[in-house]
């Protein structure tokens, strides 16, 4: 089997969110940058998990970004991995992002695509359904558990309120939410090894966007906070109702 | 030139956030001078005539045999035939789970620019800009979409529906679409619960609860405020409480008008998951715990003494004996 996993890097969880040139771009002075977690935590995990439960899988990492990427794919190839791809290219428009992911899909001959459930910066959880839509492949999304038999994959997925199983042949597309795997931490083993992985590096193919940014806004501060006497719980509900009109 | 809102249903019932997204939907059209139609894909059950109350004229109802199974590689085909036989430039989904599987797959077909999570309407003064959640609402991006069709999926919770007067009529659209590949053989949905992403308002509890046995006071709670219930990652990930109840940039991001964290500390990634919340109370003993900065209102005391109390005070409110 071999599998594809796409991985974005994204600002850490815990970086300061602000923005530059008259709030057009992300301000990426001091931020650590580290792999998108659901690209980490989940599909990669779990195609390694796969690797490792059968030895003759193959994982490719793709990523479309510019070279600034690079310790990022080395650190996703130090968790695990064969070789990594990276389409040298920056871009925030989804359809372009998932247009080079589908290229290099479409010569690599996959039976399997992993994206995570969304990256934590743009929050476009697209990237999954469009790179199968390219591909003309069904799409799960949002799985929390994936297993294999044979050519045969049976992928729980979140629904409202609970989950549904479903099954469908490789080659097939799924985005990984918690639940698939758990995040591990690379190994010395692991670092080593990853300095001689491939890290290819392929041009982008043309493609129109379909949407840009046209500017960004950090939300108004909160007025801070009003504090209830905990003897007088009853302020605090009348507040919620004839104040805050929440309940 | 119409306006076409995907009407999401299940069970053969329309979900709310359908509701918003008709809403949103109507307005766009009237906003771009045109008018709004709903598409649903398989039998329902609901009137779908009476949803004409949010502004929709027309309900194409595509009743093919291959749409049973929820497969988003055959519904995005046949909605990109609803679209262009109906000539709609605009096309809107809500953000829920079937919207983020079918509106990428529907975007990549028409090569129409899709803006996921959008939380206000469109601005069409000079060109088409849409407002969406970004960094895991920490701010928002103003995307403008460049192509003649355009696909927006609302972000649950961001629009308030519009209930008006109308009847919509309810025309049936043939497609030969033929049987996906994916197949559901079970699924398994609490019943008689709140759906999370859903809900208006959502209590949410932590670590603080020191043991999944004194669960029942914040079930007593969620109960009387016909809210879901939730938990922080520590107490999903020690089993607690089921995963999907984990909310935070982990587990599932949400927007209800009244979020209450009792016996959650706040760490950056929790509140990356409830911050889009409209009103958000905070219960903690510990008068330092960094929610506090993220709150509306804060009780700084014992979650043990406090919600029995809070329990009684809004049964009061209600009426409730």
């Amino acid at each position: 089997m071999k599998i594809l996993v796409c991985i974005s890097k994204t600002p850490d969880t815990t970086a300061k969110i602000a923005f530059t040139d008259n709030n057009t771009k992300f301000d990426a002075n001091g931020v650590q940058w580290i792999i998108n977690p659901y690209d980490e935590w989940y599909s990669l995990v779990r195609a390694i998990e796969l690797k490792e439960a059968d030895p003759s899988t193959v994982i490719h990492l793709v990523t479309v970004a510019a070279a600034d990427a690079d310790p990022i794919i080395r650190k996703a190839l130090a968790l695990g991995g064969d070789e990594a791809i990276r389409v040298n290219a920056d871009s925030h428009d989804s359809f372009y992002i998932a247009s080079q992911i589908a290229e290099v899909a479409k010569h690599g001959g996959y039976d399997l695509v992993f994206t995570g459930k969304e990256t934590i910066d743009y929050n476009g959880s697209s990237i999954g359904g469009m790179v199968a839509e390219l591909l003309d492949l069904p799409y799960i999304s949002l799985a929390t558990k994936f297993e294999i038999s044979g050519n045969k994959a049976t992928v729980t997925r979140e629904i409202e309120g609970g989950e549904e199983v479903a099954e469908a042949d490789l080659p097939l597309v799924v985005s990984c939410q918690k639940g698939m795997a758990e995040q591990r931490i690379p190994n010395m083993k692991g670092i080593m090894g990853a300095r001689t992985k491939p890290l290819k590096v392929l041009e982008p193919v043309a493609v129109d966007t379909l949407t840009a940014v046209a500017g960004f806004e950090l939300p108004p501060a909160k007025a801070g906070v009003k504090l209830v006497d905990p003897e007088n719980v009853e302020e605090l509900v009348r507040l919620l109702h004839e104040e805050a009109k929440a309940i | 030139m119409s306006v076409l809102i995907f009407i999401d249903t299940t069970d053969g019932h329309v979900k709310k956030a359908t509701l918003e997204a008709l809403s949103y939907g109507s307005k766009i059209a009237e906003q771009l001078g045109t008018t709004a139609e709903g598409v649903v894909l398989g039998t329902v059950k609901d009137d779908l005539a009476a949803l004409g109350q949010y502004g929709v004229k027309t309900i194409h109802q595509v009743a093919a045999e291959a749409l049973s199974q929820p497969d988003a590689q055959v519904y995005s085909k046949v909605l990109a035939e609803v679209a262009t036989a109906t000539g709609a430039t605009v096309i809107v989904f809500s953000n829920n789970l079937n919207g983020k599987a079918i509106a990428p797959r529907l975007s990549a077909r028409l090569k129409a620019g899709l803006v996921s999570g959008a939380v206000a309407l469109p601005d069409t003064s000079n060109g088409f800009v849409v407002k969406k959640n970004v960094f895991s609402g920490k701010a928002f991006a103003n995307i403008s979409v460049t192509t003649a069709v355009k696909i927006i999926a609302l972000n649950p919770n961001a629009y308030q529906v519009v209930a008006g007067e109308g009847t919509a009529t309810v025309a049936s659209f043939a497609s030969n679409v033929t049987a996906g590949k994916i197949k559901v053989t079970s699924s398994t949905k609490a019943s008689g619960e709140v759906p999370l992403t859903e809900a208006e308002v959502v209590v949410s509890a932590g670590r603080g609860m020191k043991g999944p046995e004194n669960w029942g006071m914040v079930e007593d709670l969620a109960k009387v405020l016909h809210a879901a219930t939730a938990c922080s990652r520590p107490v999903a990930d020690a089993h607690w409480r089921p995963h999907h109840e984990h909310v935070g940039q982990t587990g599932i991001a949400i927007a209800p008008n009244l979020y209450i964290a009792i016996g959650i500390s706040g760490a950056i990634q929790h509140l990356a998951g409830v911050n889009r919340s409209k009103v958000i109370v905070v219960i903690n003993k510990d008068a330092e715990a960094p929610f506090f900065k993220a709150a509306d209102y804060g009780i700084v005391g014992d979650a043990f003494e406090v919600l029995p109390k809070f329990t009684a005070a809004v049964k009061k409110l209600k009426g409730i004996a």
